[in-house]
């Protein structure tokens, strides 16, 4: 594990990491970022690594999306409209 | 959050539609129910959330403009039922950080440098390390784990994360830049040690 120290440029790319990562930024920054990233290892490290983290979040939640039946049900009983509850 | 629940009819639950009102209870209220548990951590008061979020919009529905989809409206009254818990447990403390703009160059301080990727799935998604993912949204400070958890887990566009946040859609990104890069430290300090682990078993 090391501490990265940084250069301007490093610092400089950091603030557009996240719209770079979601395929948001505006071509000439991205070039600038792949430019950049070649030489510096610590900076592709920082970004894969953020985009790594996205990922890990983005697989993780979609396998948790149902509502538990019990809090479903009383949610509709709450609103009145349980004479809608599905049954299996 | 799932499409199909725009395509139901705003006619029709502007109009009271029971059924209309149920279909649309079935399709969101796992999306608003995680919401709520993210922000809160507390699986009664996400209930609570959940409930009032539907309560509120079944009476407000009739009014309803349009101006951005229902489903972003009810993120929307549900993140602010959500917040105002949080408020009503903790007196509200405004963060430092909460309005500066982003600063490279102190964000970038003491960054941990571990190529974590490298770590086999099986490692990155253990029963342990989904624990510690979930621990990791939880120490980030609530302005900035809202953000995170409407665009990364809930899938929202900047656009939307900012209508149903009601912030521009600048400050989105900066929180969103912000937690991202503290959870990428985080997850690099706890996988940097499960390498070590790994390269000396």
């Amino acid at each position: 594990m090391s501490a990265h120290i940084h250069t301007p440029r490093c610092s400089q790319l950091l603030g557009s990491l996240s719209e770079y990562i979601d395929g948001e930024l505006q071509a000439d920054l991205c070039a600038a970022i792949e430019e950049h990233v070649k030489d510096c290892d610590n900076c592709r490290i920082v970004v894969n690594t953020l985009r790594k983290t996205v990922e890990l979040y983005e697989q993780t939640t979609n396998e948790q999306t149902e509502l538990p039946d019990a809090i479903r049900e009383r949610l509709l009983l709450k609103l009145d409209l349980d004479d809608f509850i599905k049954k299996n | 959050m799932t499409e199909s629940a725009n395509t139901i009819s705003l006619e029709s639950l502007k109009a009271g539609d029971r059924e209309a009102f149920t279909r649309l209870v079935y399709e969101t209220s796992g999306h608003i129910y995680r919401v709520a548990l993210q922000i809160l951590s507390d699986e009664q008061d996400a209930e609570d959330v959940l409930q009032e979020t539907y309560i509120k919009a079944f009476r407000a529905l009739p009014e309803f403009e349009g101006r951005s989809s229902v489903t972003t409206w009810l993120y929307r009254i549900a993140v602010n039922e959500a917040l105002m818990l949080v408020r009503k447990r903790k007196p509200q403390t405004i963060s430092v950080e909460e309005n500066t703009p982003f600063d490279a160059d102190s964000e970038s301080e003491a960054m941990e440098i571990v190529d974590f990727c490298c770590l086999p799935e099986g490692e990155l998604l253990s029963s342990e390390s989904r624990g510690f993912l979930d621990q990791a949204i939880k120490n980030l400070p609530t302005n900035l784990r809202v953000v995170f958890v409407m665009r990364d887990l809930e899938g929202m566009s900047i656009q939307e994360t900012s209508e149903a946040l009601g912030l521009s859609e600048n400050n989105v990104k900066t929180r969103l830049l912000r937690s991202r890069l503290r959870l990428r430290q985080e997850l690099s300090v706890y996988f940097g040690g499960k390498m070590q682990e790994v390269s000396q078993r």
